[in-house]
């Protein structure tokens, strides 16, 4: 099986001062977003897609795995942070907690299953899994069918944080992302993350080294839907709702487009990715399915002539990794 | 326990419907993959378009059901092969999964220009005039559109079976999902015939969707779940046997019909949790070689 990113990885080697440079930058203009008047909720929103479509690159960047059911995570582990905190009348903390054990443990079932197979066979079971999961939700009372979860209460983290304030909202939800996004640059930087590589470069040869590979991609598999859940918890926050859409495929659809617009298998590419499609959705919400058709057109481009993606072309001409 | 007859056949003939769908859906997928390495993403909505291509022809051009058997496959089959040469042969030679990605985006654009025009709600299609009322089994009532769906999409299904296993043309194409740059060498045009192939897999989705138009109102999003559930089919089947998609395409609609009789809360489900199963047991799936 030949290489995802065969053509569009440049052969340079990875300098982690560039990444750190760049993280720097990241965090910076992030931390001042408060002062300058941008809509946090727009932020807020896309820093929570940006860790999912970075934790959705994990497995396709790193380990040429394509999964189109992420927002199974996205969705289960809001539906159960959501009726944690609503519900049982959890903490913000525990709420977390439960949802992105929730979503690990989603990842452990389904992960044994879908890694038996490879390629586009792993991108469809992924598919029908998530698409198994989104008629489960429908039928399932707890997550009230069409109506979703509604007005959860976001109360006080640690006690202390109040996250009905914007701003504080605003700092927690980057903490997470941040948190989530320096863990993915862990894992990527780890010998785990060198022999993910040498798996999506040549499994055999993998294999014949005497890696147990289908270990590997489960625990990549397993990681990059805990954090694709993590991000979900955090995601009820914000929208103080989980509802169907969260685990729709089209959603899996939309993760797969931020990672594929702002570069397969690179640093930073998911969280422009994420940041460019929750804005299109902003500035178009007004378009109807015009949006649907706009989408479909920029996978349509993407992979016709820009498949290294936004951060995969800068990087590429400044012949630097980021 | 006891079973009422009639409702017990009456599920089983939607599910042998569902299965005909199945099976010339799946069958159109794998012909396709065998030739261009492509998941076909956008198998549902150009199976949409053949539901829409025959509600145009009856509505906009008066031409009714029988021309449309033959018409809307060929025009939704041009379409697909104007796809395939503007933008998928671009794709051969790098990663299948930059194939799926591409077709999904052409199923977004479809369907949401569709959507645009039509809403969500379904448009009505009528029965044909020769194919309407049943007939009394003793056993059950058979509608007769229903009964001809099945018998006329098996009939689709083993001819395709035959012009790919047992004519030469088929000998060719089996011969050039083998080994192109051979069959080249032997002076077939391989291009014209991937064109061609995708044609004919479209052809198959879009007769689909006509022969469902009169049974499942014709809708933009008619297409869009039904694909992921023919996925399923597809990695429960495996893609390696031609014969293989269309036994697999059947029964799976017959087990889902009787999951409706049986336990009619998992029948959304019941195709999916079979594919865990066969995935846990048989990884490479029932016919299909490992890949």
């Amino acid at each position: 099986m030949t290489a995802m990113t065969d053509d569009t990885l440049p052969a340079i080697p990875r300098t982690i001062r560039d990444e750190m440079i760049a993280f720097g930058v990241m965090t910076a203009l992030l931390l001042i977003v408060p002062l300058t008047g941008v809509y946090p909720f727009f932020v807020m929103q896309a820093l929570c897609f940006a860790l999912l479509a970075c934790a959705f690159n994990l497995l396709i960047g790193y380990g040429g795995l394509l999964s189109f059911g992420h927002a199974m995570f996205l969705g289960t582990a809001g539906y159960i942070s959501a009726h944690a905190l609503k519900v049982w009348g959890f903490t913000p903390e525990l709420g977390i907690l439960v949802g992105t054990a929730g979503a690990a443990a989603l990842g452990v079932i389904t992960g044994v299953v879908a890694i038996r197979r490879q390629g586009i066979y792993f991108a469809m079971i992924t598919l029908a899994l998530s698409q198994l999961l989104y008629f489960i939700y429908l039928q399932t009372p707890f997550t009230h069918g069409e109506d979703g979860i509604q007005g959860i209460p976001q109360g006080h983290l640690f006690g202390i944080f109040n996250l009905a304030n914007p701003t504080v909202l605003y700092y927690v939800i980057l903490a997470g992302f941040l948190f989530g996004f320096l863990l993915i640059f862990r894992a990527i930087n780890s010998p785990f993350g060198e022999v993910l590589k040498s798996i999506r470069e040549n499994e055999q040869r993998a294999i014949s080294l005497g890696y147990k590979t289908d270990q590997y991609k489960l625990l990549a598999y397993i990681i990059s839907g805990t954090l694709a859940g993590f991000a979900g918890s955090l995601k009820v926050f914000v929208a103080q709702n989980a509802s169907l859409t969260d685990v729709h495929w089209s959603m899996s659809g939309e993760i797969v487009l931020m990672t594929l617009v702002g570069g397969l298998g690179t640093v930073f590419g998911p969280v422009v990715g994420a940041f460019v499609i929750i804005a299109m959705q902003q500035y178009l919400a007004g378009f109807g399915q015009w949006v649907t058709v706009i989408q479909g057109a920029i996978f349509v481009v993407c992979v016709l002539t820009f498949r290294r993606g936004v951060i995969g072309e800068i990087a590429h001409y400044f012949r630097r990794s980021l | 326990m006891s079973i009422n007859l009639q409702s017990l056949f009456a599920q089983l003939l939607v599910g042998l419907i569902n299965g005909s769908f199945y099976a010339l859906l799946s069958l159109g997928l794998a012909v396709i993959f065998g030739m261009l390495n492509i998941i076909n993403f956008a198998h549902g909505a150009l199976y949409m378009m053949g539901a829409f291509c025959a509600y145009f022809l009856l509505n906009v051009l008066g031409i009714g059901y029988w021309p449309a058997l033959i018409v809307a496959p060929i025009a939704v089959g041009i379409f697909g092969m104007i796809m395939e040469r503007t933008m998928l042969q671009w794709l051969a030679g790098i990663d299948h999964l930059y194939g799926m990605l591409l077709t999904f985006g052409m199923a977004l654009i479809i369907q949401g220009v569709f959507q645009n025009y039509f809403g969500s709600s379904g448009l009505p299609y009528s029965i044909p005039n020769e194919l309407k009322g049943g007939m009394n089994l003793g056993f059950m009532y058979l509608p007769i559109y229903r009964g001809w769906v099945v018998i006329f999409s098996l009939i689709i299904c083993i001819g395709t079976w035959y012009l790919i296993e047992r004519t030469r043309l088929g000998a060719y194409l089996r011969a050039a999902t083998e080994n192109p740059t051979l069959v080249r060498a032997f002076g077939i045009n391989v291009p014209r015939m991937i064109t061609l192939t995708y044609g004919l897999g479209v052809g198959l989705a879009a007769l689909a969707g006509v022969l469902s138009a009169p049974i499942n109102q014709v809708r933009p999003l008619m297409g869009a779940d039904l694909i992921i559930v023919v996925f399923a089919v597809v990695v429960i089947g495996g893609m390696g046997s031609i014969l293989g998609s269309i036994i697999t395409g059947f029964a799976l609609g017959i087990i889902e019909g009787l999951t409706k009789y049986f336990y009619p809360e998992a029948s959304n489900t019941v195709v999916f949790v079979l594919m865990v199963l066969v995935l846990l047991v048989k990884p490479s799936g029932l016919t299909g070689r490992a890949t």
